[in-house]
């Protein structure tokens, strides 16, 4: 006790991060945890990028020439979970322990400590997730949303270790998003009320409830995974008395929250970056924030428009298409309100800017085609095709993770006090734009004409479209090695960048030298 | 450190031992089940590590409070945290409780070939097709569609055994056992308001007691539903929801047992806790609540209805 005691009498009030490893490993910096996290899903963004190249060298043409299906089986699999649960949604935590605590004036997350557990959990398990491809019987092979029974009766003996790792994965999202909700709603400068907040919180106070709310359910559903394939339980299985299908309601319970997850903070980023290059304030900043909450509490009520094609109750099917169209008014309105900011303002196209308005361009591409996939009775054509890969990956690639490089851009020089190289950044810009739409646009096509996903050989019909959009994968694939490399250059050195780094820039974060100094804010600002 | 008011602590080792001690505990649960060589040791060693950091981290936690490092800013960061806290768990049930309601009202008649999506069972069926004849939905269902093919089929299930046995039925007794110790969990928050460590003593100890007392209970109740029942996790869905709903909130008593025995401990040999200072208490008491709604639920939605 006395240790503790004397630690407090010493003057840490302005010291620097410690030296060497010891820094990372015990930090309590929220600065620290966040390069952490935003480190650490870019490295499992390459991973789950390159599994995604393997993927596309496949179907480069059909017949089957480079892996065994299934192989190729386990590769989309971990293609999408290490995408979402290490990839996006780390990068987002990782913005929200950078510019939270700034943005609200608070010397650092509300249980620094707890933050830190909450980064140290994902590289464990990430290495039990990746470790499975080396067990007998290969990694999960049942695709990410893993549905029963493919994941129970007749999955490999390394589900289990799978089920594990989503497990610890959710423990390190629970604390994180407490840690977040409790930040803002405990750490705000005297004076910034809710309703002053920047959006940016905004939207992780909401993501972060939506993550409290849906991830115990995810752990639920791999529990009871866990139970029917060792301990004779029978929740998915119809023998016993249960049903499969209940497996998808549960997943999707907590998956179609998931989905607003990884794309709410994204609609922060974006507002704050299109206020800044526009140099006019934000068009309708109180419709953005309720537009944020309807579109989280209707994330509760549309999941089973996933399972259209299952076999549910003709009221079912009608209830979740029309409260899935209904999410369209909210983000119909934030769509509006971007393009209203940018409204007779004297725009420029820094590369955050470009990222942000292909964000609003394609993001809405992708809501469009959500729009067609909501519609119960086409979807049943739709269902299951290329037309949904493409769906969901406008929605995440030149959605979510256009969004995440757009505040990379945007705040990198805040964080090491450096300017990127606008020429290099611009260039990353138009060749990740391209390279997205060749990849995904022609997805359209061939999945309207009907070619299934998850699949590693096709018709014959299928083979040009394919074969432009394996191109544009790699295209796109190795602009972001190049994107690494715009990164370690910012780091290691450039322009110096001013404390308000943009002009116009609004926000706390701005009123801080660049790079921020490691202790911001130990007496709160005064905001009027 | 800040240098403000909020306590920002210095970098700590607890967390990242925390983080190792949980990766040592999912390889050994996952190497345990799956049979690999050595899978439980890395299982105890992964626990033992795990009780020893938190004891540590906690133990931490309770002497920077002591030492006055804590402001009324830090208590409210422990309160919202202790409240979300809860709602994840809350969320965690509602996944079972969710899986229980889909397949009594859903998933049971459609497999005995009631209603719309139940057609095609029965369609099979009167073409002379031996598939699944003679499951009958009710519940609590304690037959299985496979007519115990691939399940055990139970000879009772833990429904009301009708007013005459009323006294020999266990979750009555459970349930007048945890609402009870509720209740003496209260009293002892009041004393300590009051000023009265002895009274806070003595119903905390009441209420640990009833804790142990509920759990020997459960575990009765598990010994009976096993020797003589031949109800098991192996019989159906009516088992699978029993055991699961009723174990993980045995667990969650278990855990609730362990904070309050802690509090007990920490105020009976260590004077802790003050009359308007005493939110590790508090939160003890909050997740014993919890405790006690869920089980009220599960009284209500397993053994009644």
């Amino acid at each position: 006790m006395s240790a503790v005691i004397e630690n407090h009498h010493d003057d840490h009030g302005h010291h620097g991060p410690a030296k060497g490893l010891k820094r990372w490993f015990y930090t309590t910096n929220h600065k620290d945890i966040g390069t952490l996290y935003l480190w650490f899903s870019f490295a499992m963004f390459l991973i789950g990028g390159a599994m995604a190249m393997i993927i596309r060298a496949e179907l480069f043409q059909p017949g089957m020439q480079i892996v065994e299906p299934e192989f190729y089986n386990q590769m989309i699999t971990l293609h999408g979970l290490i995408m979402i649960f290490g990839g996006v949604m780390p990068a987002f935590v990782g913005l929200a322990n950078w510019l939270v605590p700034m943005m609200i004036g608070a010397p650092d997350m509300a249980l620094p400590r707890m933050n830190n557990l909450s980064f140290w959990i994902l590289p464990f398990a990430f290495f039990v997730l990746l470790s499975s491809l080396f067990m007998e019987g290969g990694a999960p092979n049942f695709g990410w949303t893993f549905y029963a029974p493919l994941s129970t009766t007749y999955a490999p003996p390394s589900t289990t270790f799978f089920i594990f790792s989503v497990h610890i994965m959710g423990a390190s999202s629970i604390m994180g998003s407490i840690n977040v909700i409790v930040t803002i709603m405990n750490m705000r400068a005297p004076g910034m009320g809710l309703m002053k907040m920047p959006l940016f919180v905004w939207s992780w106070l909401i993501t972060a409830y939506l993550l409290i709310a849906v991830m115990p359910v995810l752990a639920g559903a791999v529990t009871m995974m866990l139970m029917d394939i060792h301990f004779g339980t029978s929740f998915f299985d119809a023998a016993g008395g249960g049903d499969p299908v209940l497996f998808q309601h549960i997943f999707w319970f907590f998956g179609h929250p998931e989905v607003y997850i990884m794309i709410l903070p994204a609609f922060g980023i974006v507002s704050h970056i299109i206020e800044t290059f526009s140099r006019k304030q934000l068009f309708g900043y109180s419709s953005m924030v309720w537009a944020m909450l309807s579109i989280a509490i209707l994330s509760f009520v549309v999941w089973a428009h996933h399972m259209f094609t299952v076999g549910m109750p003709l009221a079912a099917e009608l209830f979740f298409m029309w409260s899935t169209m209904l999410i369209a008014v909210p983000t119909g309105v934030k769509v509006f309100n971007w393009i209203a900011t940018m409204f007779k303002g004297s725009i420029t196209f820094e590369t955050p800017m470009l990222f942000a308005c292909a964000f609003v361009v394609l993001f809405t591409l992708g809501g469009f085609s959500g729009l067609m996939l909501a519609i119960t009775p086409a979807d049943f054509q739709y269902h299951d095709t290329y037309f949904v890969v493409a769906h969901f990956h406008y929605v995440l690639v030149p959605g979510a993770i256009f969004s995440i490089m757009a505040a990379v851009y945007y705040w990198i020089p805040k964080w090491t006090g450096n300017m990127y190289d606008e020429r290099l950044g611009r260039l990353h810009f138009w060749l990740s734009f391209i390279g997205v739409n060749v990849t995904f646009f022609p997805q359209h096509f061939i999945g309207l004409a009907g070619m299934p996903r998850r699949i590693p050989d096709y018709a014959l019909q299928f083979a040009d479209w394919n074969m432009v959009s394996t191109a544009g994968a790699f295209l796109f694939g190795f602009s972001q090695v190049f994107f690494l490399f715009i990164v370690i250059k910012t780091v290691m050195g450039g322009k110096k960048a001013t404390g308000e780094v943009w002009e116009g820039a609004r926000g706390l974060e701005w009123t801080v030298d660049s790079p921020a100094p490691y202790h911001t804010f130990g007496t709160p600002p005064k905001v009027s | 450190m800040s240098g403000g008011n909020y306590y920002v602590p210095d970098s700590s080792r607890y967390p990242i031992f925390a983080a190792v001690s949980l990766f040592l505990l999912v390889m050994g649960a996952g190497g345990t089940i799956n049979g690999t060589a050595n899978g439980a040791a890395v299982l105890y060693i992964g626990f033992a590590s795990m009780a020893v950091t938190m004891f540590f981290w906690f133990r931490t936690v309770v002497q920077e409070h002591l030492a006055g490092l804590d402001s009324a800013q830090l208590k409210k960061s422990y309160v919202f945290g202790m409240a979300w806290f809860i709602f994840s768990e809350v969320m965690f049930f509602a996944a079972f409780f969710g899986a229980l309601f889909y397949v009594r009202t859903f998933a049971v008649p459609w497999l005995a070939g009631e209603g719309e999506k139940g057609a095609p069972i029965e369609f099979v069926q009167e073409m002379g097709v031996d598939f699944w004849t003679g499951f009958e939905s009710t519940w609590p269902v304690i037959a299985t569609p496979d007519a115990g093919d691939g399940y055990v089929m139970a000879d009772k299930s833990m429904a009301f055994p009708g007013w005459s046995h009323v006294l020999e039925w266990l979750p009555l007794w459970n349930t007048v056992i945890l609402l009870s110790s509720s209740v003496t969990v209260h009293f002892a928050h009041l004393g300590l308001k009051n000023g009265s460590r002895k009274l806070f003593n003595r119903w905390l100890g009441a209420t640990v007691g009833l804790a142990v007392i509920f759990l020997g209970l459960q575990a009765a109740e598990y010994y009976e539903a096993y020797a003589h029942y031949g109800l098991t996790l192996n019989s159906g869905i009516y088992g699978s929801t029993f055991f699961m709903l009723t174990g993980f909130h045995g667990f969650h008593v278990f855990l609730g047992c362990c904070m309050l025995s802690v509090m007990l401990v920490r105020s009976v040999f260590f004077n802790h806790f003050e009359t308007h200072d005493h939110f590790g208490f508090e939160a003890a008491s909050w997740y014993w609540h919890f405790v006690d709604v869920v089980w009220v639920m599960l009284f209500f939605f397993v053994y009644i209805i």
